[in-house]
């Protein structure tokens, strides 16, 4: 069975008693040990996705449709207790700000013990002795030091360490991060990607990586989710979309990559326009006002989602689609 | 640590050479109010070398400030001549309790309605406390002292209206006594402590590090008092602190409602009769807590606060 698999996902926000959609269509999925990255730009739902799975929206924000299945069980149907139960232990997450993400005034031993001890049972000193492993396991040298310690003592970098530490620490099956190295140095960031996903696939843990980065998604994922204005809009291996992006926004996308394998001179080009504002109702592809190769039905209907080979997208001018009417007209 | 004790100190001598000075320059003369119409200059010379009052003023400063260093904050200079310090070892222990009773009532009531109106914002619980908090506020504390008489010593008959029962008597007694000034003080504080919390632990609920509570499934009384309410106190204690002060002065008002001899009566007793040596005594007491009270606070920040812990 698959361990996460989220489909059709809706999220919408109540502002002033009017309701407004956010994520219209996310749909992807991640099983144990695999690493999916969920690429897009900021505003385009993929933070708020991650947060549906937590069950963690926040105030005025609700799933209104689709379904988020974690081993079969359907998160957006379950209660809030059961919600809670698999947090931690079945789904963990790491957030993006390492400099804010861990309570200032609690030593580093209890944030890191506290879960392990309600969720597993373990014992005080067999939640230490744990802690002691698992901050080893994540590069923290000195770790009887560092647990006495205090978030303020610690690095950034040191900081989101303790945090995968946290996620690994009661066994979960998946773990959500939400850009864990945006807010790092460069030097950091690669480290502790690398951790990051090594870990799970050592685990066997299920990781969702979210990120704006396209550069970082091919050397740690194998699957990958592009969204754009709360839609997925292509679904392919990270092979498969580097070699043959389909999405006008994805080829955007790495076309603003810069690449060490090709000429010095190639000049870098920006997907132009701004993100749609998710208050306006815009028929059709959202992407469209944006795309180089938006034909008439593109402002009309929004495209459906076309497969070949494990590669998927929604667009009505893509290289799959048009095959695949070829094929039906003859 | 040395710094600020030092400090505290230099603070209390301040106040007290502040009172001594301010004192005997109010007009009314101590001597000529004791004797009233019933004696002739000669009694009130006579008086004052007895009394010392006829030296010059720096003279009395020097002597008082001498003898204070000793412990001996002098007599009462109006009816039994009784010694400062023995009229203030009686009062204290009575304004402490009743401080104390008031501030420990305030707390029991303040910390679950901030939380309470902070957890379900914009809720009619929250708006519910708002509104007593605002009345709370609102209502002067003798005000209240009376209503709480007539309802329940007077009519309900369940308190005891007036006086003290010292500890030794026994929990009953004591407390029984208390009570009723106490809430009569405590609810300002209470209401100015709520709301506090109420907007301090709202600004603590948005934070990443309660998200990261949250993610890891803690239960939801753990992420209260294990990860919000820590965080959330730590504004509040300063507030507490110098709230703590106006608790006192509250006492002071309120004692003389309940007719509770403490450290308020004695001051307004002492002022009304121009009893030098009981004023300072009973000032220098006060300020005293005062400075205690918000040394308190500092350690105590230490305690939540890591991060002053180690500066």
């Amino acid at each position: 069975m698959t361990l996460l698999r989220v489909e059709n996902l809706a999220i919408d926000v109540a502002r002033d008693g009017q309701s407004c959609r956010l994520v219209h269509d996310a749909h992807f999925s991640v099983d144990r040990g695999e690493t999916l990255a969920i690429v897009g730009e900021s505003g385009s739902g993929k933070s708020l996705t991650a947060l549906a799975v937590m069950g963690l929206l926040g105030e005025g924000l609700s799933v209104s449709g689709g379904h988020i299945l974690f081993d079969g069980e359907d998160l957006t149907t379950i209660s809030a207790r059961r919600h809670n139960d698999l947090r931690g232990s079945g789904i963990a997450m790491i957030f993006q700000e390492p400099m804010t993400s861990l309570n200032p005034v609690r030593s580093i031993e209890r944030q890191l013990t506290e879960g392990m001890r309600l969720k597993n049972r373990l014992s005080r000193r067999a939640a230490r002795a744990r802690a002691l492993e698992l901050l080893t396991e994540v590069g923290i040298s000195d770790p009887e030091r560092r647990l006495k310690q205090y978030p303020h003592q610690l690095s950034g970098g040191m900081r989101q360490r303790v945090m995968i530490a946290i996620a690994l620490s009661c066994e979960p099956e998946l773990i959500l991060a939400d850009e864990p190295t945006t807010a790092l140095d460069v030097t950091i960031q690669a480290q502790i990607l690398s951790l990051t996903s090594r870990l799970c696939r050592d685990h066997g843990v299920g990781l969702v990586l979210i990120t704006h980065n396209l550069g970082i998604v091919a050397r740690h994922a194998q699957n990958v989710a592009v969204m754009y204005g709360g839609r997925v809009v292509e679904r392919a291996t990270a092979r498969q979309l580097y070699r043959d992006p389909q999405h006008p926004y994805t080829q955007g996308l790495l076309a603003s990559v810069p690449r060490l394998d090709l000429p010095r001179d190639t000049p870098l080009r920006p997907v132009p326009g701004a993100p749609p504002d998710p208050t306006v109702a815009l028929p059709g592809c959202r992407f469209h006002p944006r795309c180089p190769k938006a034909s008439d039905i593109c402002a009309e209907q929004v495209p459906d989602f076309i497969a070949e080979g494990g590669h998927e997208v929604a667009c009505w001018n893509s290289g799959i689609q048009k095959l695949k009417s070829k094929g039906a007209a003859a | 640590m040395l710094r600020r004790l030092i400090g505290s100190v230099i603070v209390m001598w301040a106040v007290a050479t502040l009172v001594f000075f301010m004192l005997r320059f109010v007009p009314g003369d101590p001597v000529a109010a004791m004797l009233a119409d019933a004696g002739g200059p000669d009694e009130i010379a006579a008086m004052k070398r007895q009394l010392g009052l006829d030296r010059s003023l720096f003279v009395q400063y020097a002597i008082w400030f001498q003898n204070m260093l000793h412990g001996d904050l002098g007599a009462s200079i109006y009816g039994s001549r009784a010694a400062v310090t023995d009229v203030l070892a009686e009062a204290i222990p009575r304004t402490l309790s009743l401080s104390l009773l008031a501030f420990v009532i305030a707390l029991i009531i303040a910390v679950p309605a901030g939380i309470l109106s902070a957890t379900r914002r914009n809720s009619a619980t929250d708006t519910t406390v708002s509104l007593l908090a605002f009345l709370g506020l609102s209502m002067p504390d003798f005000w209240l002292a009376i209503l709480l008489i007539i309802v329940f010593a007077a009519n309900l008959q369940w308190l005891p209206a007036i006086g003290y029962a010292p500890l030794a008597d026994g929990l009953w007694p004591w407390l029984s006594h208390l009570i009723l000034p106490a809430v009569a003080i405590g609810t300002a504080f209470s209401a100015i402590i709520a709301r506090m919390i109420r907007s301090s632990l709202l600004e603590v609920l948005k934070s990443d590090y309660m998200r990261t509570a949250r993610a890891k499934g803690l239960t939801p009384w753990m992420i209260m008092f294990g990860h919000a309410l820590p965080n959330a106190m730590i504004p509040v204690i300063t507030v507490i602190g110098i709230a703590f002060a106006l608790l006192i002065s509250g006492a002071v008002v309120v004692e003389n409602v309940f007719a509770i001899k403490g450290l308020g009566r004695v001051l307004i007793e002492g002022i009304l009769n121009r009893d030098y040596p009981v004023v300072q005594g009973a000032v220098l007491v006060v300020s005293a807590i005062f400075v205690f009270s918000n040394l308190i606070v500092d350690l105590l920040y230490g305690v939540i606060d890591p991060r002053i812990r180690l500066n």
